[in-house]
């Protein structure tokens, strides 16, 4: 992980209200995995204080021109703009200095190769699932995309999973693209039809507290990435806890979402309080 | 060389001495900002800073407060981490393998829940020669005394800081609290019982509420509020106890880049801790550092310490 002082390569508004960002970063895609993120400072003058965490999409390099020049790396974001930080980040343009730490974090397990996987996403919540579906389909994974989201602005990239052999499926609250519901319904039924599969999730979490119930009731595995607020994203400040399983009044454990995290285990979680709360989501669909 | 060049080139002397200790600048972090100091070594290094002061210690680890712990306010954050900490056996065990390897002072920062704990917790210390001084945090509730908290009460801290003074062998830096009336009193308090330097402030207390849920945006309800939002209330008070007290007085709060260093020591702090900053930009004490510098050489300043308490009024 390093502290990147670099600039804006583009920029992109790809459906209402969710941006494409892509950033120089040389030699960050070495370290990176699927499920890991950056905290990316808005701008240089405060406010906003704090960075804000994003999901690593994808790394990459852009094509070689004609400078003869070693191509350039670059690190991708896909953000929804919510507030305050995300506001000043839709202006930025081609060129805008920025600052980011990354890769941060544990992210997904794809060790096992066994069986199917099956990836579910809520809205902003695709975001580190593709590159997960990648490293998957590298593995050799037959791999299937459930995406959720309340209109069908909400339904990002569903051509680049296709690209990399995905099988999609779409649900939207309002039927205004694919199957009209939740995601979850969508989870069951995919369930009772591949029962020796892998469930990965990341989304709103009353989404993933939906995920979690059904992989217990089908006894499937499951590693669900969660978005706690953060304001060091590197284990400093313990701002970023989540409860972890067994957590009692008398011997509570809290674990860091940062560090220990933002992938975890299912099982390794108290499910007790997350999406339990009114907490809004903004940051997801 | 020309003597001219040498002179040009002659970088200003950055070190202070706090309660005996030397420190190559006076920046350090402040507790709880920094972890262990071991999350921070992919960004700085550090041997560049002051000093490191650790998360604060006590006796048997601490789970701290149920979540969502922070949230982001105008230029500052509220947080109500509840001193969550790996307690004393596994800081020794775990975090000071690391420590010892850095050549550079660590300040260990610590609390205890009652007066005997805070008194153990000193005892402790003394057993990791690694360990510069100590920062006896007087911010946290006193349990046994029904929820009054040593650091707003000049007994009560001046109790607390007599035992732990007889209990450690070591240097012995007092935190202060900003949450009360006059900070003097409690300065010139805890100088009586023993103090051998003072560091203010921690975090003022607020509260923030999420107005579509009506909900406190923590779930403590009340939290601690640091960043540049409290500078100027930081800076009031560390002028006001370097008026005060003859010990050397540590500056923080707020602090984010040179130009707000500068300011703490000019009335008066013979060094400063960063915190939130650290958070904001993680390279942020190596730019003050630099920054300080600069600002000597362009006044034409040899020595840190003419600048110190420079206050013109
Ligand atoms: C590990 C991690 C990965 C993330 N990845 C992405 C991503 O790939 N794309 C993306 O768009 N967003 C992502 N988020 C959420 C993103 O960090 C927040 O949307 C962003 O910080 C909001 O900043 P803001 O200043 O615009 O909003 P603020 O003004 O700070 O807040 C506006 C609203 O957003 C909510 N919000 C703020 N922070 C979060 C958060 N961390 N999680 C959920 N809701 C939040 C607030 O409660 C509030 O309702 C991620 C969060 C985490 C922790
Ligand atoms: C997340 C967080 C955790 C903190 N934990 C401690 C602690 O364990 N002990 C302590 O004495 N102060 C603690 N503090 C207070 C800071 O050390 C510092 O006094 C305060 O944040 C003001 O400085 P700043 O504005 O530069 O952040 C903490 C502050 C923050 C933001
Ligand atoms: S965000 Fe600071 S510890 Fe996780």
């Amino acid at each position: 992980m390093k502290n990147y002082r670099t600039k804006i390569i583009s920029n992109q508004e790809i459906s209402p209200g969710y941006f494409r960002m892509k950033i120089l970063a040389p030699g960050f895609g070495e370290n990176a995995h699927a499920g890991q993120f950056i905290m990316f400072r808005v701008q240089r003058s405060l406010p906003p204080l704090l960075r804000r965490p994003f999901g690593i999409f994808r790394t990459g390099f852009l094509p070689a021109d004609c400078d003869g020049l070693p191509p350039k790396e670059f690190v991708e974001i896909v953000y929804k703009v919510v507030g305050s930080g995300t506001s000043i980040m839709a202006e930025l343009h081609e060129g805008d200095k920025v600052e980011l730490l990354g890769p941060l974090g544990n992210g997904f397990d794809c060790t096992s190769r066994k069986g199917e996987k099956i990836l579910v996403g809520g809205g902003i919540g695709l975001v580190p699932l593709y590159m997960l579906a990648g490293e998957l389909v590298d593995n050799g994974c037959k791999v299937r995309l459930l995406m959720g989201g309340r209109t069908r602005d909400d339904i990002l990239a569903v051509t680049e999973f296709e690209r990399l052999g995905v099988e999609t499926y779409i649900s939207t609250d309002d039927g205004s693209l694919g199957e009209a519901g939740l995601v979850t319904q969508v989870l069951e039924r995919k369930l009772q039809k591949y029962p020796e599969t892998e469930v990965f999730t990341c989304g709103p979490m009353p989404m993933l507290a939906a995920v979690h119930d059904i992989c217990v009731k089908y006894k499937t595995p499951l590693q669900v990435s969660l978005e706690e607020s953060m304001a060091c994203g590197v284990g400093a400040c313990l701002g970023c806890v989540v409860k972890g399983a067994g957590h009692t009044e008398e011997k509570p454990s809290y674990l860091c979402s940062c560090k220990v995290g933002p992938v975890f285990k299912s099982q390794y979680l108290d499910w007790s309080a997350i999406g339990k709360t009114d907490k809004d989501c903004g940051g997801c669909a | 060389m020309s003597e001219l060049k040498k002179d040009i080139v002659r970088r200003p002397d950055m070190s202070v001495e706090i309660a005996g200790i030397k420190l190559r600048n006076p920046v350090m972090p402040a507790s709880g900002t920094f972890g262990y100091g071991e999350e921070y070594t992919p960004f700085i290094d550090m041997e560049k800073i002051g000093a490191i002061v650790t998360k604060g210690l006590s006796l048997k680890p601490k789970a701290g407060n149920p979540t969502p712990r922070i949230a982001e306010t105008v230029s500052g954050m509220l947080n109500a981490i509840g001193l969550q900490n790996v307690g004393i056996d596994a800081f020794i065990q775990h975090k000071m393998p690391f420590l010892r390897t850095v050549n550079t002072p660590v300040i260990a920062n610590f609390f205890g829940n009652t007066l005997e704990e805070y008194g153990e917790v000193a005892k402790r210390l003394n057993d990791i020669p690694e360990i510069a001084a100590g920062e006896l945090n007087i911010s946290c509730p006193n349990v046994k005394q029904g929820g009054i908290v040593f650091g707003t009460d000049p007994k009560a801290a001046s109790e607390v800081v007599a035992l732990v003074r007889k209990n450690l062998q070591k240097p012995l830096i007092v935190k202060l609290t900003p949450n009360v009336t006059d900070i003097t009193v409690v300065a010139r308090a805890v100088e009586e019982a023993g103090a051998d330097a003072i560091a203010c402030i921690n975090t003022l207390t607020g509260m923030s509420v999420d107005v579509n849920t009506r909900k406190p945006r923590i779930a403590n309800m009340t939290g601690g509020l640091s960043g540049p939002a409290i500078r100027p209330v930081a800076v009031r008070m560390v002028h006001q106890v370097v008026q005060t007290v003859s010990v050397p007085v540590i500056g923080i709060g707020g602090i984010v880049k040179a130009m707000d260093a500068l300011e703490f020591l000019i009335v008066g702090a013979k060094a400063v801790q960063v915190g939130t900053a650290n958070f904001v930009d993680p390279t942020a004490m190596i730019s003050i550092i630099e920054g300080i510098e600069e600002f000597l050489v362009a006044e034409g300043i040899d020595d840190i310490h003419d600048l110190i308490g420079s206050l013109k009024f």
